[in-house]
């Protein structure tokens, strides 16, 4: 039993004992969890717990006990919260939480967890961007209507990308869909290691619309290039 | 003129370095790899310079026949700051690659989002590094996170043999061998090393230029025993590289309490939370830099960093009534700027957001005509006059 009530009673115990091995099993976890002073530097140096309910202590420390519950209870209410700067690595025992919560949210993912899904929801189109293309960041990103709190000036910016793209020197910039130029046998290669590292299957049970979209684009490069899937 | 910190430097508890060296030292054990054929150390190639990282050890930092790894942020949205740093290489007459069998790191999509794995995200890393191994120029990473993620992949390879051979395996599939550059360099950590350089070919002068610096979480905080250090910088007790070059190029750097925060980017935040990032870039950042230090600009070295602290100001300027109006940029372009590089042709200062013509003005830069100029290469452009400002073009 956890020190806190179960937050999520109506998932069997087994259920989350079973998400717990698989974050352990993660080669990474025994660089990240050392034990925990609870000295609250990490939470003193963390952006993330100035602005909401998130402590990267409680990450460390229910780790560090195993409180299978509490664990559920962040792989699906906080995990999302982290800004992912590391300012946790400040830690004197040398955890890593940040490190703990990127092990937690592969979980997430892993598993198709409704929290992973809701979280990720409105993101699809980063990461068909970065698995499809290439290069994650765009300029033809850059639309009012996507960032209206970036100001006046991303509306310039969205007017004259075409111009703009041609007036930058370096050769390899003179793109709008893609940060730069990328190779199409570089492509190839990305694609290929999307497939046999299992991260097709990833997006698959977070996203299978955005599986399907990123599957047709993909396998008929790859069978064009002579590789099967 | 120096950096104000007394506090660190006249203190009798001083920090020394010394004893024992708390990491290992990964040179020794990829050189240990190869020696078993586990994988090709990609040597870094002469002339270099060394520099020291923060427990004493020195880096070598390449000068010539370098491969730009350049970042999807940089290029997409903030593109004077790479064209910055290509500049500064071809103004230091040094040869450089700048890739086009290259992808993005996929960091930041990682930190964002977990739709990756550990495998994965190795296996581009070394994908790319191989890339640049068959040039034979040797791979500098513009971005921060790319190169903090790059070294926790490092670390992986070096220490979990079951995913080395993961990875080697899914290289060979298309023919690319396992490398591991002998050093992990930031581009930062290039303008660190020739920051003397630099600085005697500034044309302009920077005295009164007040800056402040932010230290990017993913250069100094992922692991960290790499990241270069200098005793005559904050005492030896920050990272040094950014404020290093401030300092060489005569201008102001001053301090700030919440210099070790982040920028309130948080990977996913920026993009789909952005108003946690909005609320920490301007209430734990700009606004304490403007209360504490009132600087003319703020220079960092990330895309991350450039992108959260010059997009957040405008929205919580406008509707808050913050005390924000801060210019944010590269420590490449204020280098470049430092040369005499043009802010528009070069640092194409055009894509930023915060308006940064008073800071153009105290750097003695005229840039309405700077702005003419660059008019009337877009108005070639349009007419057809020619099809891409080039390198000649800009001077």
């Amino acid at each position: 039993m956890g020190l806190f009530a179960d937050k999520y009673p109506e998932v069997p115990f087994e259920e989350k004992s079973r998400l717990w091995e698989e974050v352990k099993a993660d080669a990474r976890f025994p660089d990240y969890l050392y034990g925990c002073y609870e000295c609250g530097i990490c939470v003193a140096a963390c952006p993330s717990a100035r602005f909401y309910d998130f402590s990267p202590r409680k990450i460390a420390q229910a780790a560090a006990r195993e409180d299978i519950e509490l664990i559920y209870e962040q792989m699906n209410d906080d995990v999302w919260n982290c800004s992912q700067c590391f300012s946790c690595n400040r830690c004197p025992r040398q955890n890593s939480p940040g490190g703990l919560i990127t092990i937690l949210r592969e979980v997430a993912v892993n598993n198709g967890l409704r929290s992973a899904k809701q979280a990720l929801e409105g993101y699809s189109r980063i990461v068909y961007k970065i698995m499809g293309t290439g290069t994650q960041v765009s300029p033809d990103m850059l639309q009012p209507d996507a960032f209206p709190d970036w100001g006046p000036q991303v509306r310039r910016v969205s007017e004259e990308l075409d111009l703009w793209r041609r007036a930058l020197p370096p050769e390899t910039l003179h793109t709008t869909k893609t940060g730069w130029q990328v190779d199409d046998k570089t492509l190839i290669e990305l694609y290929l290691i999307w497939y046999t590292t299992g991260v097709m299957d990833m997006i698959a049970n977070v996203d299978e619309g955005l599986n399907l979209i990123l599957s047709d684009v993909m396998e008929e490069v790859l069978e064009d290039a002579g590789y099967e899937i | 003129m120096g950096i104000p910190t007394e506090a660190l430097t006249k203190t009798t508890r001083r920090f020394e370095r010394g004893g024992d060296i708390p990491t290992e030292d990964y040179h020794d054990i990829i050189n240990e790899l190869e020696a078993d054929g586990e994988l090709i150390v990609q040597r870094v190639p002469e002339p270099y310079i060394e520099v020291m990282t923060k427990y004493g050890r020195m880096k070598k930092i390449p000068l010539n026949t370098t491969w730009h790894h350049k970042s999807c942020g940089q290029c997409g949205h903030i593109p004077g700051y790479s064209t910055a740093i290509f500049w500064l290489v071809r103004k230091l007459g040094f040869d450089y690659i700048d890739p086009t069998d290259q992808t993005s790191c996929t960091a930041w999509n990682y930190y964002a989002s977990a739709t990756s794995n550990a495998a994965a995200q190795a296996a581009v890393a070394h994908r790319n590094f191989a890339a640049a191994y068959e040039t034979g120029y040797f791979p500098i990473i513009h971005c921060g996170t790319s190169y903090g993620h790059y070294k926790e992949t490092r670390e992986e390879i070096m220490h979990h043999p079951h995913l080395r051979h993961q990875v080697r395996d899914v290289l060979a599939k298309f023919g690319k061998p396992l490398v591991m550059p002998e050093e992990i360099v930031h581009y930062s950590e290039y303008i660190h090393a020739v920051r003397d350089k630099i600085a005697a070919l500034q044309t302009r002068d920077f005295s009164k230029i007040a800056t402040v610096v932010h230290p990017a979480c993913h250069y100094y905080k992922l692991v960290q025993e790499d990241a270069i250090y200098d005793e005559e910088i904050y005492g030896g007790q920050r990272t040094a590289t950014v404020s290093a070059t401030i300092v060489a190029l005569g201008g102001q750097v001053r301090d700030y309490s919440t210099w070790f925060d982040c920028c309130g980017f948080g990977f996913r935040h920026i993009l789909v939370s952005r108003d946690f990032t909005r609320s920490f870039a301007t209430l734990r950042k700009i606004e304490v830099m403007k209360q504490e230090a009132n600087p003319d600009v703020v220079i960092t070295h990330d895309t991350g960093c450039v992108t959260t602290l010059d997009k957040s100001q405008f929205a919580t300027g406008a509707a808050h009534g913050a005390n924000v109006g801060v210019p944010v940029m590269s420590d490449a372009q204020f280098a470049a700027l430092a040369m005499g590089a043009h802010p528009f042709r070069v640092c194409q200062l055009h894509w930023h957001s915060t308006d940064y013509r008073a800071l153009l003005e105290k750097m003695g830069i005229d840039h309405e005509a700077a702005w003419a100029e660059f008019q009337q290469d877009l108005d070639d452009l349009k007419a057809g006059k020619k099809k891409y400002l080039s390198w000649e073009d800009v001077g």
